[in-house]
């Protein structure tokens, strides 16, 4: 389904009495609203299902729930903005792919039933976007985060974990693919007495200094960020990462590449 | 004692409706005084008002014997009445046999003193009662209505016990959850699991254990039972068939999740990995697996991925 694109603050015929975009699938009326917070000003939209937004039936943890954007069957893309349309932060992450795969799959907080969806600049500068709604229980940008709880955030806090998988040489063109977790109780503010405190920018680069991506990431990404991501890569290269939370706590590490599965076999079955 | 027995197992022979108007619950004779009310094989919500987990009624001289008690004041209020109709008797006790709220929060309906669990299961129920209580409020709402579990006045402890000339055999393990009741009735070789057994439904493992679930199935599977009244599912009629569908089911799903993780998948790409032919009959297999993703994922990548930095 494409629509034509159309710039939502200034096109009052394409709203419905409720306030929802008459071409929104999800109809969702506060769509028109995040879309200006969240997009440029005069952003023009459309909805567009080579976007993939994928995520579990149910939100098993709305402080931890996992979203997958898959875009690549969009040429040209520019950027990939991960919302949700009723969560107080409602803008996750940006995430520029300056050399990587259209590609994000990361954990977010859901604070009650909602969109969630990603939209994803285009050459041209328009957006398309696609999504689904997802039920969750409440809280999850009100809770405490667990380290808090356990009063461990600080001893653990930028602490990273991470994985590269690269193509074995030889085989053909498969993207590698970076995991990445970092530890963080990222904050959202709206727990007493804890102000908001959060990593606010990853940027990966290869190991010649290419860069490769980077993310704005918000405090309604889940604690403990865990991003999936696939960077263009080089026969031999790996990447360094390095992030700064709003706090100005700086880390940085390199990730070397491992031989491994290639990634065209993650379709099917994993064998034991 | 025999005559009644006797006059049991013939009403034993038709299912029962409980008067109840909100749960439409059904007894399936199981074996000489033991019925079971069948959850749906399902999600909690508000269709099945959070009837879900098998619920096991035991006839007894001194009164019946509930091995839990639903998921709301309302359901433990129905299957009193049902017991009392079954077994013309009231209820004398109630086994929780682990805290998760669609088999425990029926105990509402029943003094505190009548019901037991073990010394686990109560210090849970001081702790996480809330959270669950909350979570079932949301999704079952009126269903729900003067829901308050109380904190079991009886310690359940591994042995042999005797209600009312029944003898009940219990066994205090873990692994679904941190504390798991399995009850045996001697008399018949009828042995109710709880939730360490599913059946033909795939099993659930927010709070699980899963070396200590393998292990208590070992045990359940070596206690020459007749049949197996699982948590969910249909009543297993053979010693092991539930039992080892199981241990199959955690057995496939912790080396498939590792092995997702190590072919670099997503959290979402490991929901969606195919699910082996052999648990095709499975109810909410996919809904399961999804879940248990949830479960284990971010303890997999502290244990699988390489720490960096910091």
């Amino acid at each position: 389904m494409i629509l034509l694109a159309a710039p939502v603050a200034a096109a009052p015929d394409r709203l419905l009495p409720d306030g929802a975009l008459r071409d929104d699938p999800l109809q969702s009326p506060f769509l028109p609203t995040v879309l200006q917070l969240v997009l440029p000003e005069g952003a023009r939209v459309r909805f567009d299902d080579r976007v993939k937004v994928d995520f579990p039936a149910i939100a098993e943890n709305q402080r931890q729930f996992p979203v997958q954007v898959d875009a690549r069957a969009v040429p040209g893309v520019k950027r990939i903005i991960v919302f949700a349309d009723l969560n107080p932060i409602q803008q996750a992450v940006q995430f520029t792919p300056h050399d990587a795969e259209a590609f994000i799959a990361l954990r977010i907080k859901l604070d009650q039933r909602t969109p969630v969806r990603a939209a994803v600049e285009v050459a041209d500068g328009s957006w398309l976007l696609a999504g689904g709604w997802i039920d969750a229980a409440g809280g999850g940008c009100s809770a405490p985060p667990v380290s808090r709880v356990k009063g461990d955030w600080a001893q653990s806090l930028m602490q990273l974990r991470g994985r590269l998988w690269t193509t074995p040489a030889g085989v053909s063109a498969a993207p590698a693919r970076l995991a990445l977790a970092v530890r963080h109780p990222m904050d959202t503010g709206f727990v007493d007495n804890i102000p908001s405190y959060w990593l606010e920018r990853v940027a990966i680069r290869s190991n010649t200094g290419r860069l490769l991506a980077d993310l704005e990431l918000n405090a309604s990404v889940a604690e403990d960020p865990a991003i999936m991501l696939m960077p263009h890569l080089r026969e031999g290269e790996g990447v360094t990462v390095a992030g700064r939370d709003s706090g100005g706590v700086e880390m940085a590490a390199a990730v070397a590449g491992q031989s491994s599965l290639p990634p065209t076999r993650l379709a099917g079955t994993p064998e034991p | 004692m025999l005559a009644r027995r006797q006059l049991l197992g013939a009403l034993a022979g038709l299912p029962l409706l409980a008067a109840a108007p909100d749960y439409r619950l059904v007894a399936e004779p199981v074996a000489a005084g033991i019925w079971v009310v069948r959850g749906a094989d399902a999600p909690i919500a508000m269709a099945n008002g959070g009837a879900i987990a098998n619920i096991t009624i035991i006839a007894t001289d001194a009164g019946a014997v509930l091995i839990d008690a639903g998921a709301s004041h309302r359901q433990g209020a129905a299957l009193a009445v049902l017991a009392r109709r079954l077994t013309g008797t009231p209820v004398a006790r109630v086994y929780l046999t682990h805290l998760h709220p669609d088999h425990s929060f029926g105990a509402s309906a029943f003094p505190a003193s009548m019901v037991a669990a073990t010394p686990a299961v109560a210090a849970q129920v001081a702790g996480d009662k809330a959270g669950f209580s909350a979570g079932l409020y949301r999704l079952l709402g009126d269903w729900m209505r003067g829901t308050e579990l109380p904190a079991p006045a009886l310690v359940a402890q591994a042995g042999p016990v005797l209600i009312g000339g029944r003898a009940l055999r219990l066994f205090t393990l873990a692994g679904h959850s941190p504390s798991d009741l399995a009850v045996l009735d001697e008399a018949t070789g009828t042995l109710i699991t709880g939730d360490l057994v599913f059946h033909n439904r795939a099993p659930a493992t927010p709070h699980a254990d899963l070396p200590a679930w393998r292990r208590a199935l070992d045990q359940l599977a070596a206690l020459g039972q007749a049949r197996v009244v699982p948590g969910h599912g249909p009543v297993d009629g053979t010693p092991g068939t539930a039992i080892a569908q199981t241990r199959a089911w955690l057995d496939w799903l912790e080396p498939a999740l590792r092995a997702a993780m190590e072919a670099g998948m997503t959290m979402v790409e490991a929901g969606n990995i195919a699910i082996p032919p052999q648990f095709a009959g499975l109810a909410v297999a996919r809904l399961e697996l999804q879940r248990s993703v949830s479960h284990f994922w971010a303890g997999l990548e502290a244990a699988r991925l390489p720490r960096l930095a910091g």
